[in-house]
Protein backbone atom coordinates (compact mmCIF):
# COMPACT_ATOMS: atom_id res chain seq x y z
CA UNK A 1 0.00 0.00 0.00
CA UNK A 2 2.75 2.80 0.95
CA UNK A 3 4.61 2.33 -2.66
CA UNK A 4 0.54 3.02 -4.22
CA UNK A 5 0.16 5.97 -1.71
CA UNK A 6 3.63 7.63 -2.33
CA UNK A 7 2.81 7.36 -6.53
CA UNK A 8 -0.46 8.96 -5.75
CA UNK A 9 1.08 11.60 -3.67
CA UNK A 10 3.86 12.39 -5.39
CA UNK A 11 1.23 13.66 -8.43
CA UNK A 12 -1.17 15.38 -6.14
CA UNK A 13 -0.28 15.69 -2.63
CA UNK A 14 -3.02 17.72 -1.39
CA UNK A 15 -5.35 14.39 -1.16
CA UNK A 16 -6.70 13.89 2.08
CA UNK A 17 -5.86 10.51 4.32
CA UNK A 18 -9.63 10.30 4.09
CA UNK A 19 -9.40 10.63 -0.50
CA UNK A 20 -6.93 8.07 -0.22
CA UNK A 21 -8.77 5.81 1.84
CA UNK A 22 -11.28 5.70 -0.13
CA UNK A 23 -8.77 5.64 -3.55
CA UNK A 24 -7.05 2.37 -2.20
CA UNK A 25 -10.28 0.65 -0.26
CA UNK A 26 -9.01 0.96 3.32
CA UNK A 27 -9.73 2.75 6.24
CA UNK A 28 -8.56 6.52 6.79
CA UNK A 29 -6.82 5.55 10.10
CA UNK A 30 -4.63 3.08 7.99
CA UNK A 31 -3.68 5.45 5.60
CA UNK A 32 -2.63 8.03 8.21
CA UNK A 33 -0.67 5.67 9.55
CA UNK A 34 1.08 4.60 6.73
CA UNK A 35 1.75 8.42 5.74
CA UNK A 36 3.33 9.21 9.07
CA UNK A 37 5.77 5.87 9.26
CA UNK A 38 6.85 6.99 5.60
CA UNK A 39 7.09 10.74 7.31
CA UNK A 40 9.13 9.43 9.84
CA UNK A 41 11.50 7.02 8.01
CA UNK A 42 12.14 10.60 5.72
CA UNK A 43 10.86 8.70 2.87
CA UNK A 44 8.44 12.05 2.30
CA UNK A 45 10.45 14.82 2.87
CA UNK A 46 7.68 17.09 2.09
CA UNK A 47 4.63 18.58 0.39
CA UNK A 48 5.23 21.10 -2.53
CA UNK A 49 3.82 23.73 -5.22
CA UNK A 50 5.06 22.40 -9.21
CA UNK A 51 5.56 26.38 -10.00
CA UNK A 52 5.77 27.30 -13.28
CA UNK A 53 7.65 30.75 -13.12
CA UNK A 54 7.92 31.19 -16.85
CA UNK A 55 4.57 32.56 -16.55
CA UNK A 56 4.65 34.96 -13.44
CA UNK A 57 5.57 38.25 -13.59
CA UNK A 58 8.88 37.70 -11.09
CA UNK A 59 12.15 37.07 -12.82
CA UNK A 60 13.84 34.25 -12.87
CA UNK A 61 16.52 32.32 -14.61
CA UNK A 62 17.66 29.01 -14.23
CA UNK A 63 20.70 27.37 -14.65
CA UNK A 64 22.52 24.20 -15.28
CA UNK A 65 26.24 23.72 -14.12
CA UNK A 66 28.33 20.88 -14.75
CA UNK A 67 31.16 20.98 -11.88
CA UNK A 68 34.30 18.74 -12.49
CA UNK A 69 36.03 18.47 -8.59
CA UNK A 70 39.01 16.14 -7.37
CA UNK A 71 37.48 13.96 -4.90
CA UNK A 72 39.09 14.06 -1.26
CA UNK A 73 40.65 11.73 0.96
CA UNK A 74 38.06 10.15 2.94
CA UNK A 75 35.33 12.27 2.12
CA UNK A 76 35.56 11.53 -1.81
CA UNK A 77 32.70 13.94 -3.09
CA UNK A 78 30.41 14.34 -0.23
CA UNK A 79 32.38 17.65 1.40
CA UNK A 80 32.45 19.76 -2.19
CA UNK A 81 28.59 18.57 -2.56
CA UNK A 82 28.12 19.54 0.99
CA UNK A 83 29.61 22.88 0.44
CA UNK A 84 27.84 23.62 -2.82
CA UNK A 85 24.23 22.72 -1.77
CA UNK A 86 24.31 24.20 1.20
CA UNK A 87 24.06 27.53 -1.05
CA UNK A 88 20.02 28.67 -0.93
CA UNK A 89 20.73 29.20 -4.58
CA UNK A 90 21.58 26.13 -5.45
CA UNK A 91 18.15 23.66 -5.74
CA UNK A 92 19.90 20.59 -6.54
CA UNK A 93 23.11 18.79 -6.42
CA UNK A 94 23.62 15.37 -7.89
CA UNK A 95 26.75 13.53 -7.84
CA UNK A 96 26.97 11.76 -11.61
CA UNK A 97 28.72 9.35 -13.96
CA UNK A 98 30.49 10.34 -17.01
CA UNK A 99 32.67 13.53 -18.39
CA UNK A 100 31.45 15.47 -15.39
CA UNK A 101 31.01 14.47 -11.07
CA UNK A 102 28.27 17.32 -10.40
CA UNK A 103 25.39 18.38 -11.42
CA UNK A 104 23.84 21.19 -10.23
CA UNK A 105 20.87 23.28 -10.64
CA UNK A 106 20.86 26.98 -9.69
CA UNK A 107 18.21 29.08 -9.54
CA UNK A 108 18.59 33.36 -9.88
CA UNK A 109 16.85 36.82 -10.42
CA UNK A 110 18.91 37.54 -13.29
CA UNK A 111 21.52 36.09 -15.69
CA UNK A 112 23.99 38.50 -14.08
CA UNK A 113 23.56 37.26 -10.44
CA UNK A 114 23.95 33.65 -11.49
CA UNK A 115 26.40 34.41 -13.44
CA UNK A 116 28.48 35.59 -10.94
CA UNK A 117 27.47 33.06 -8.06
CA UNK A 118 29.31 30.80 -10.30
CA UNK A 119 32.43 32.78 -10.83
CA UNK A 120 32.65 34.10 -7.13
CA UNK A 121 31.29 31.41 -5.34
CA UNK A 122 31.81 27.78 -6.83
CA UNK A 123 34.78 28.17 -9.36
CA UNK A 124 37.05 29.27 -6.92
CA UNK A 125 36.00 26.33 -4.01
CA UNK A 126 39.24 24.04 -3.14
CA UNK A 127 38.37 20.83 -4.89
CA UNK A 128 36.84 22.69 -8.15
CA UNK A 129 38.65 21.85 -11.26
CA UNK A 130 36.28 22.83 -13.28
CA UNK A 131 32.85 24.46 -14.29
CA UNK A 132 30.11 24.53 -17.83
CA UNK A 133 27.58 26.85 -16.93
CA UNK A 134 24.14 26.26 -19.04
CA UNK A 135 21.09 28.71 -18.77
CA UNK A 136 17.61 27.14 -19.07
CA UNK A 137 15.74 28.68 -22.25
CA UNK A 138 12.49 27.06 -21.63
CA UNK A 139 11.30 24.64 -19.80
CA UNK A 140 9.37 21.64 -21.40
CA UNK A 141 8.50 18.80 -19.03
CA UNK A 142 9.52 18.45 -15.05
CA UNK A 143 8.45 16.57 -12.36
CA UNK A 144 6.86 14.48 -15.00
CA UNK A 145 4.50 17.41 -15.48
CA UNK A 146 4.42 18.96 -18.96
CA UNK A 147 4.87 22.84 -19.03
CA UNK A 148 3.95 23.53 -22.51
CA UNK A 149 1.44 22.31 -24.87
CA UNK A 150 -0.92 20.46 -22.48
CA UNK A 151 -3.33 18.15 -24.48
CA UNK A 152 -6.92 19.66 -23.76
CA UNK A 153 -9.43 17.22 -23.09
CA UNK A 154 -11.39 17.20 -26.03
CA UNK A 155 -14.31 14.54 -25.85
CA UNK A 156 -17.94 14.93 -26.62
CA UNK A 157 -19.63 15.40 -23.54
CA UNK A 158 -21.74 12.59 -23.85
CA UNK A 159 -21.00 9.11 -25.90
CA UNK A 160 -22.49 5.84 -24.99
CA UNK B 1 -38.24 12.71 -56.81
CA UNK B 2 -38.84 13.02 -52.89
CA UNK B 3 -35.94 11.29 -51.16
CA UNK B 4 -37.23 10.83 -47.93
CA UNK B 5 -39.72 8.69 -49.47
CA UNK B 6 -37.38 6.45 -50.73
CA UNK B 7 -35.26 5.54 -47.31
CA UNK B 8 -35.95 1.94 -46.85
CA UNK B 9 -38.56 1.21 -44.03
CA UNK B 10 -36.67 -0.57 -41.65
CA UNK B 11 -34.20 1.87 -41.52
CA UNK B 12 -36.80 4.46 -41.23
CA UNK B 13 -38.31 2.24 -38.62
CA UNK B 14 -34.87 2.24 -36.46
CA UNK B 15 -34.68 4.88 -33.66
CA UNK B 16 -31.47 7.13 -33.45
CA UNK B 17 -29.34 5.74 -30.65
CA UNK B 18 -29.75 7.48 -26.99
CA UNK B 19 -32.58 9.71 -25.80
CA UNK B 20 -32.72 12.62 -28.19
CA UNK B 21 -34.51 14.94 -26.40
CA UNK B 22 -32.09 14.95 -23.26
CA UNK B 23 -29.03 14.68 -25.96
CA UNK B 24 -30.50 17.84 -27.30
CA UNK B 25 -29.74 19.71 -24.11
CA UNK B 26 -26.70 18.23 -22.97
CA UNK B 27 -25.59 19.79 -26.72
CA UNK B 28 -26.60 23.23 -25.71
CA UNK B 29 -24.52 22.85 -21.97
CA UNK B 30 -21.10 23.63 -23.25
CA UNK B 31 -20.17 24.43 -19.54
CA UNK B 32 -21.52 21.32 -17.62
CA UNK B 33 -19.34 18.58 -15.61
CA UNK B 34 -19.85 15.73 -17.61
CA UNK B 35 -19.72 12.04 -16.27
CA UNK B 36 -21.13 11.39 -19.53
CA UNK B 37 -18.76 9.61 -22.07
CA UNK B 38 -17.96 6.27 -22.85
CA UNK B 39 -14.20 6.62 -23.31
CA UNK B 40 -10.82 7.32 -21.53
CA UNK B 41 -9.85 10.65 -20.38
CA UNK B 42 -6.31 8.81 -20.82
CA UNK B 43 -4.51 9.92 -24.26
CA UNK B 44 -3.06 7.09 -26.54
CA UNK B 45 0.43 6.44 -24.53
CA UNK B 46 3.00 8.25 -26.54
CA UNK B 47 5.23 4.99 -27.98
CA UNK B 48 1.92 3.83 -29.73
CA UNK B 49 1.38 7.66 -31.29
CA UNK B 50 4.52 7.59 -32.34
CA UNK B 51 4.59 4.10 -34.02
CA UNK B 52 1.50 5.71 -35.91
CA UNK B 53 3.57 9.18 -37.00
CA UNK B 54 6.43 6.67 -37.55
CA UNK B 55 4.38 4.50 -39.92
CA UNK B 56 3.32 7.65 -41.66
CA UNK B 57 6.73 8.90 -42.36
CA UNK B 58 7.70 5.68 -43.97
CA UNK B 59 5.17 5.77 -46.04
CA UNK B 60 2.74 2.94 -44.58
CA UNK B 61 -0.39 5.10 -46.31
CA UNK B 62 -1.45 1.73 -48.82
CA UNK B 63 -4.42 -1.19 -47.87
CA UNK B 64 -3.14 -3.34 -45.55
CA UNK B 65 -4.33 -7.43 -46.29
CA UNK B 66 -8.35 -7.84 -45.70
CA UNK B 67 -8.00 -9.56 -42.83
CA UNK B 68 -5.17 -7.02 -41.30
CA UNK B 69 -1.49 -6.76 -41.40
CA UNK B 70 0.04 -10.20 -40.68
CA UNK B 71 2.46 -8.60 -38.04
CA UNK B 72 -0.60 -7.51 -35.73
CA UNK B 73 -2.63 -10.44 -36.13
CA UNK B 74 0.47 -12.18 -34.79
CA UNK B 75 0.62 -10.07 -32.08
CA UNK B 76 -3.22 -10.30 -31.41
CA UNK B 77 -2.81 -14.15 -30.91
CA UNK B 78 0.58 -14.03 -28.98
CA UNK B 79 -0.90 -11.06 -26.65
CA UNK B 80 -4.27 -12.98 -26.40
CA UNK B 81 -2.05 -16.00 -25.17
CA UNK B 82 0.21 -14.29 -22.54
CA UNK B 83 -3.16 -12.93 -20.93
CA UNK B 84 -5.72 -15.61 -21.33
CA UNK B 85 -4.14 -18.32 -22.12
CA UNK B 86 -6.04 -18.96 -25.29
CA UNK B 87 -4.76 -20.09 -28.51
CA UNK B 88 -5.92 -18.72 -31.46
CA UNK B 89 -4.46 -18.88 -35.11
CA UNK B 90 -4.00 -15.40 -37.26
CA UNK B 91 -6.77 -17.22 -39.81
CA UNK B 92 -8.79 -16.95 -36.65
CA UNK B 93 -8.21 -13.58 -35.91
CA UNK B 94 -9.86 -10.13 -38.10
CA UNK B 95 -8.87 -6.30 -37.75
CA UNK B 96 -11.88 -4.25 -38.25
CA UNK B 97 -12.78 -0.94 -37.78
CA UNK B 98 -13.59 -0.76 -34.03
CA UNK B 99 -15.16 -3.47 -31.96
CA UNK B 100 -17.79 -2.32 -33.55
CA UNK B 101 -17.49 -3.09 -37.19
CA UNK B 102 -16.84 -6.64 -35.67
CA UNK B 103 -19.91 -6.81 -33.74
CA UNK B 104 -22.19 -5.67 -37.10
CA UNK B 105 -19.83 -8.29 -38.91
CA UNK B 106 -20.75 -11.36 -36.72
CA UNK B 107 -24.40 -10.48 -36.87
CA UNK B 108 -24.34 -10.47 -40.43
CA UNK B 109 -22.36 -13.69 -41.08
CA UNK B 110 -24.85 -15.80 -39.12
CA UNK B 111 -28.40 -14.67 -38.84
CA UNK B 112 -31.01 -14.43 -41.70
CA UNK B 113 -34.67 -13.32 -41.64
CA UNK B 114 -36.56 -15.52 -38.93
CA UNK B 115 -33.52 -15.59 -36.43
CA UNK B 116 -33.54 -14.81 -33.03
CA UNK B 117 -30.79 -13.22 -31.53
CA UNK B 118 -30.47 -12.78 -27.36
CA UNK B 119 -29.32 -9.39 -26.20
CA UNK B 120 -28.95 -9.50 -22.12
CA UNK B 121 -30.22 -5.57 -21.74
CA UNK B 122 -29.17 -2.77 -19.96
CA UNK B 123 -26.03 -2.92 -22.63
CA UNK B 124 -24.69 -1.09 -25.64
CA UNK B 125 -26.52 0.10 -28.15
CA UNK B 126 -25.56 -1.40 -31.19
CA UNK B 127 -26.78 -5.03 -30.85
CA UNK B 128 -30.43 -4.60 -31.75
CA UNK B 129 -30.40 -2.05 -34.56
CA UNK B 130 -27.37 -4.89 -36.22
CA UNK B 131 -29.95 -7.58 -35.88
CA UNK B 132 -32.56 -5.62 -37.39
CA UNK B 133 -30.51 -4.57 -40.06
CA UNK B 134 -29.55 -8.19 -40.57
CA UNK B 135 -33.48 -8.88 -40.53
CA UNK B 136 -33.35 -11.24 -37.39
CA UNK B 137 -35.11 -10.64 -34.44
CA UNK B 138 -33.85 -9.14 -31.14
CA UNK B 139 -34.94 -10.56 -27.84
CA UNK B 140 -33.15 -8.44 -25.05
CA UNK B 141 -33.25 -10.48 -21.56
CA UNK B 142 -33.34 -7.96 -18.34
CA UNK B 143 -30.24 -8.06 -16.23
CA UNK B 144 -30.91 -6.90 -12.66
CA UNK B 145 -29.76 -5.22 -9.76
CA UNK B 146 -30.17 -7.88 -7.62
CA UNK B 147 -28.30 -10.08 -9.93
CA UNK B 148 -25.33 -7.67 -10.18
CA UNK B 149 -26.48 -6.91 -13.12
CA UNK B 150 -25.32 -10.40 -14.53
CA UNK B 151 -27.07 -12.63 -16.89
CA UNK B 152 -28.42 -15.45 -15.25
CA UNK B 153 -29.27 -19.05 -16.87
CA UNK B 154 -32.38 -18.90 -15.63
CA UNK B 155 -33.22 -16.02 -17.76
CA UNK B 156 -31.88 -17.30 -20.53
CA UNK B 157 -33.21 -20.33 -20.66
CA UNK B 158 -36.56 -18.40 -20.62
CA UNK B 159 -35.94 -16.56 -23.57
CA UNK B 160 -34.11 -19.33 -25.31
CA UNK B 161 -36.23 -20.52 -28.62
CA UNK B 162 -35.97 -23.08 -31.60
CA UNK B 163 -35.14 -20.17 -33.32
CA UNK B 164 -32.15 -18.52 -31.06
CA UNK B 165 -29.43 -19.02 -33.09
CA UNK B 166 -26.90 -16.19 -31.35
CA UNK B 167 -26.35 -15.09 -27.75
CA UNK B 168 -24.55 -11.89 -27.28
CA UNK B 169 -22.95 -11.57 -23.92
CA UNK B 170 -21.71 -7.88 -23.03
CA UNK B 171 -19.60 -8.32 -20.40
CA UNK B 172 -17.43 -6.01 -18.53
CA UNK B 173 -20.77 -4.29 -19.30
CA UNK B 174 -21.41 -0.82 -20.50
CA UNK B 175 -23.54 0.75 -18.60
CA UNK B 176 -24.24 -1.52 -15.58
CA UNK B 177 -19.77 -2.21 -14.90
CA UNK B 178 -21.18 -5.49 -14.33
CA UNK B 179 -18.69 -8.70 -15.14
CA UNK B 180 -19.58 -12.26 -14.90
CA UNK B 181 -16.67 -14.22 -12.95
CA UNK B 182 -15.89 -18.33 -14.63
CA UNK B 183 -18.56 -19.85 -12.22
CA UNK B 184 -21.24 -17.37 -13.44
CA UNK B 185 -19.70 -18.49 -17.42
CA UNK B 186 -19.80 -22.21 -16.96
CA UNK B 187 -23.59 -21.75 -15.83
CA UNK B 188 -24.17 -19.94 -18.90
CA UNK B 189 -22.02 -22.69 -20.94
CA UNK B 190 -24.18 -25.39 -18.89
CA UNK B 191 -27.58 -23.73 -20.54
CA UNK B 192 -26.39 -23.65 -24.12
CA UNK B 193 -23.92 -26.79 -24.55
CA UNK B 194 -26.44 -28.83 -26.20
CA UNK B 195 -27.96 -26.43 -28.55
CA UNK B 196 -27.07 -24.78 -31.74
CA UNK B 197 -26.18 -21.50 -30.31
CA UNK B 198 -23.33 -19.26 -31.28
CA UNK B 199 -21.59 -16.62 -29.28
CA UNK B 200 -20.80 -12.73 -29.17
CA UNK B 201 -18.82 -12.15 -26.34
CA UNK B 202 -17.94 -8.36 -26.21
CA UNK B 203 -14.98 -8.21 -23.96
CA UNK B 204 -13.92 -4.93 -25.35
CA UNK B 205 -13.68 -3.69 -21.35
CA UNK B 206 -11.62 -7.34 -20.82
CA UNK B 207 -8.87 -5.35 -19.59
CA UNK B 208 -10.79 -3.15 -17.38
CA UNK B 209 -11.82 -5.33 -14.03
CA UNK B 210 -11.14 -4.96 -10.51
CA UNK B 211 -11.46 -8.20 -9.23
CA UNK B 212 -8.72 -10.79 -10.70
CA UNK B 213 -8.31 -11.02 -14.15
CA UNK B 214 -11.01 -11.28 -16.36
CA UNK B 215 -12.56 -14.81 -18.10
CA UNK B 216 -12.89 -14.99 -22.11
CA UNK B 217 -16.20 -16.95 -22.73
CA UNK B 218 -14.13 -18.63 -25.10
CA UNK B 219 -11.98 -20.20 -22.41
CA UNK B 220 -14.83 -21.93 -20.73
CA UNK B 221 -15.04 -25.71 -21.69
CA UNK B 222 -16.12 -26.33 -24.55
CA UNK B 223 -17.43 -23.03 -25.59
CA UNK B 224 -13.98 -21.66 -27.95
CA UNK B 225 -15.71 -23.40 -30.78
CA UNK B 226 -19.20 -22.00 -30.77
CA UNK B 227 -17.80 -18.59 -30.00
CA UNK B 228 -16.59 -15.17 -32.07
CA UNK B 229 -14.89 -12.85 -29.31
CA UNK B 230 -15.01 -9.10 -29.86
CA UNK B 231 -12.17 -6.33 -28.53
CA UNK B 232 -10.47 -3.84 -29.52
CA UNK B 233 -8.07 -0.79 -29.01
CA UNK B 234 -10.32 1.95 -27.48
CA UNK B 235 -10.75 0.95 -24.23
CA UNK B 236 -8.10 -1.24 -23.28
CA UNK B 237 -5.39 1.25 -24.66
CA UNK B 238 -6.97 5.04 -25.07
CA UNK B 239 -7.10 4.40 -28.94
CA UNK B 240 -11.05 5.16 -29.34
CA UNK B 241 -10.37 7.61 -32.06
CA UNK B 242 -8.18 4.81 -34.11
CA UNK B 243 -11.39 3.25 -34.47
CA UNK B 244 -9.59 -0.49 -34.28
CA UNK B 245 -10.86 -3.56 -33.01
CA UNK B 246 -10.92 -6.90 -33.88
CA UNK B 247 -12.42 -10.60 -33.40
CA UNK B 248 -11.12 -13.88 -33.07
CA UNK B 249 -13.19 -17.11 -33.41
CA UNK B 250 -13.73 -20.21 -35.07
CA UNK B 251 -12.07 -20.17 -38.81
CA UNK B 252 -15.43 -20.88 -40.90
CA UNK B 253 -17.12 -17.98 -39.24
CA UNK B 254 -14.11 -15.45 -39.32
CA UNK B 255 -13.69 -16.37 -43.33
CA UNK B 256 -17.35 -15.51 -43.26
CA UNK B 257 -16.81 -12.35 -41.55
CA UNK B 258 -13.65 -11.45 -43.67
CA UNK B 259 -16.26 -11.95 -46.54
CA UNK B 260 -18.66 -9.22 -45.26
CA UNK B 261 -15.54 -7.06 -44.12
CA UNK B 262 -13.69 -7.25 -47.54
CA UNK B 263 -16.47 -5.44 -49.66
CA UNK B 264 -17.64 -3.05 -47.29
CA UNK B 265 -14.80 -2.05 -45.65
CA UNK B 266 -11.44 -3.22 -47.49
CA UNK B 267 -9.45 -3.24 -44.71
CA UNK B 268 -9.27 -1.11 -41.16
CA UNK B 269 -7.07 2.03 -41.13
CA UNK B 270 -3.08 1.29 -41.94
CA UNK B 271 -1.87 3.75 -38.99
CA UNK B 272 -3.93 2.39 -36.57
CA UNK B 273 -2.72 -1.11 -37.03
CA UNK B 274 1.16 -0.34 -36.72
CA UNK B 275 0.12 1.76 -33.95
CA UNK B 276 -1.52 -1.41 -32.63
CA UNK B 277 1.61 -3.41 -33.39
CA UNK B 278 3.35 -1.24 -30.98
CA UNK B 279 0.62 -1.18 -28.30
CA UNK B 280 0.24 -5.03 -27.82
CA UNK B 281 4.47 -5.46 -27.71
CA UNK B 282 5.30 -2.64 -25.39
CA UNK B 283 2.27 -1.50 -23.31
CA UNK B 284 1.07 -3.59 -20.90
CA UNK B 285 2.75 -1.39 -18.36
CA UNK B 286 0.49 1.58 -19.44
CA UNK B 287 -2.35 -0.19 -19.62
CA UNK B 288 -1.84 -1.46 -16.17
CA UNK B 289 -1.36 1.77 -14.64
CA UNK B 290 -4.36 2.94 -16.24
CA UNK B 291 -6.21 0.16 -15.02
CA UNK B 292 -5.34 0.42 -10.92
CA UNK B 293 -6.20 4.49 -11.76
CA UNK B 294 -9.67 3.75 -13.17
CA UNK B 295 -9.96 1.27 -9.57
CA UNK B 296 -9.07 4.41 -7.38
CA UNK B 297 -11.82 6.53 -9.28
CA UNK B 298 -14.35 3.92 -9.04
CA UNK B 299 -13.71 3.52 -5.21
CA UNK B 300 -14.49 7.48 -5.04
CA UNK B 301 -17.50 7.19 -6.92
CA UNK B 302 -18.85 4.32 -5.64
CA UNK B 303 -18.25 6.07 -1.83
CA UNK B 304 -19.09 9.06 -2.61
CA UNK B 305 -22.74 7.76 -4.47
CA UNK B 306 -23.92 5.55 -1.46
CA UNK B 307 -22.86 8.41 1.26
CA UNK B 308 -25.72 10.27 -0.56
CA UNK B 309 -28.08 7.98 0.31
CA UNK B 310 -28.21 6.18 -3.27
CA UNK B 311 -28.02 2.58 -3.87
CA UNK B 312 -25.16 1.37 -5.84
CA UNK B 313 -24.20 -1.92 -6.73
CA UNK B 314 -20.42 -2.85 -6.74
CA UNK B 315 -19.48 -2.57 -10.72
CA UNK B 316 -16.48 -4.36 -11.33
CA UNK B 317 -15.31 -3.91 -14.87
CA UNK B 318 -15.15 -1.04 -17.73
CA UNK B 319 -15.77 2.08 -16.39
CA UNK B 320 -19.45 3.23 -15.54
CA UNK B 321 -20.96 3.27 -12.24
CA UNK B 322 -24.90 2.49 -12.13
CA UNK B 323 -26.62 4.12 -9.26
CA UNK B 324 -30.15 3.27 -8.38
CA UNK B 325 -32.13 6.34 -8.50
CA UNK B 326 -35.47 5.58 -8.64
CA UNK B 327 -35.71 6.22 -4.35
CA UNK B 328 -35.92 10.03 -5.71
CA UNK B 329 -39.35 9.22 -7.78
CA UNK B 330 -37.86 10.53 -10.62
CA UNK B 331 -37.65 8.82 -14.09
CA UNK B 332 -34.37 8.00 -15.62
CA UNK B 333 -34.87 10.93 -18.16
CA UNK B 334 -35.91 13.68 -15.46
CA UNK B 335 -32.80 13.03 -12.81
CA UNK B 336 -30.76 13.22 -15.46
CA UNK B 337 -32.22 16.60 -17.31
CA UNK B 338 -33.36 17.74 -13.77
CA UNK B 339 -29.67 17.53 -12.92
CA UNK B 340 -28.52 18.56 -15.82
CA UNK B 341 -30.61 22.12 -15.46
CA UNK B 342 -29.96 22.38 -11.95
CA UNK B 343 -26.67 21.74 -11.36
CA UNK B 344 -24.85 21.40 -14.44
CA UNK B 345 -23.36 17.68 -14.18
CA UNK B 346 -24.22 15.15 -17.08
CA UNK B 347 -25.22 11.65 -16.67
CA UNK B 348 -26.70 9.26 -18.72
CA UNK B 349 -30.35 7.76 -18.26
CA UNK B 350 -30.13 3.77 -18.07
CA UNK B 351 -32.97 4.10 -20.73
CA UNK B 352 -30.88 4.53 -23.31
CA UNK B 353 -29.40 1.15 -22.64
CA UNK B 354 -32.65 -0.70 -23.08
CA UNK B 355 -34.51 -2.98 -21.05
CA UNK B 356 -33.86 -2.71 -17.04
CA UNK B 357 -32.43 0.62 -17.59
CA UNK B 358 -35.70 2.73 -15.84
CA UNK B 359 -34.36 3.93 -12.28
CA UNK B 360 -30.48 3.56 -12.93
CA UNK B 361 -28.42 6.41 -14.41
CA UNK B 362 -25.07 5.64 -15.66
CA UNK B 363 -21.99 7.34 -14.30
CA UNK B 364 -18.60 7.57 -16.48
CA UNK B 365 -15.42 7.78 -14.36
CA UNK B 366 -13.26 7.82 -16.79
CA UNK B 367 -12.38 11.53 -15.08
CA UNK B 368 -10.00 13.12 -13.22
CA UNK B 369 -10.63 12.80 -9.34
CA UNK B 370 -10.76 16.50 -9.06
CA UNK B 371 -13.32 16.40 -11.46
CA UNK B 372 -15.26 13.35 -10.00
CA UNK B 373 -15.14 14.67 -6.41
CA UNK B 374 -16.50 17.93 -8.27
CA UNK B 375 -19.55 16.62 -9.63
CA UNK B 376 -20.13 14.25 -6.87
CA UNK B 377 -20.69 17.45 -4.65
CA UNK B 378 -23.24 18.61 -6.84
CA UNK B 379 -24.86 15.47 -7.35
CA UNK B 380 -25.42 14.75 -3.52
CA UNK B 381 -26.16 18.73 -3.67
CA UNK B 382 -29.18 17.68 -6.04
CA UNK B 383 -30.06 14.10 -4.09
CA UNK B 384 -30.12 16.20 -0.83
CA UNK B 385 -32.82 18.55 -2.46
CA UNK B 386 -35.09 16.11 -4.08
CA UNK B 387 -34.93 13.55 -1.41
CA UNK B 388 -37.97 12.90 0.02
CA UNK B 389 -39.89 15.23 -2.37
Amino acid sequence: MKNEILQILERDSRLTPAQLATMLGTTEEAVAAAIKELEDDKVILGYRTLVNWERTDRDNIAAIITISITPQRGDGYDKVAERIYKYPQVKAVSLMSGSFDLLVSVEGKSLQEVAMFVSEKLAPMDGVISTNTHFTLKTYKKENVIFTGIEQDDREVITL
Amino acid sequence: MNIESMISPHIEAMPPSGIRKFFDIVAEMKDAISLGVGEPDFVTPWAIREAGIYSLEKGHTHYTSNAGLKELRRELCRYTKRHYGLDYAEDETLVTVGGSEAIDLCIRALIRSGDEVIVPEPSFVCYKPCVTMAGGTAVPVETREKDEFRLTPEALREKITDRTKLLVLPFPNNPTGAIMEREHLEAIADVIRDKNIAVLSDEIYGALTYKGRHVPFASIDGMKERTVTINGFSKAFAMTGWRLGYAMGPKPLIAAMLKIHQYAIMCAPTTGQYAAVEALRSCDDEVEAMRREYDRRRRVMVKGLRDMGLSCFEPLGAFYVFPNISSLGMTSEDFATALLTEEKVAVVPGTAFGAGGEGFVRCSYAYSIRNINTALERIARFVERHKGK
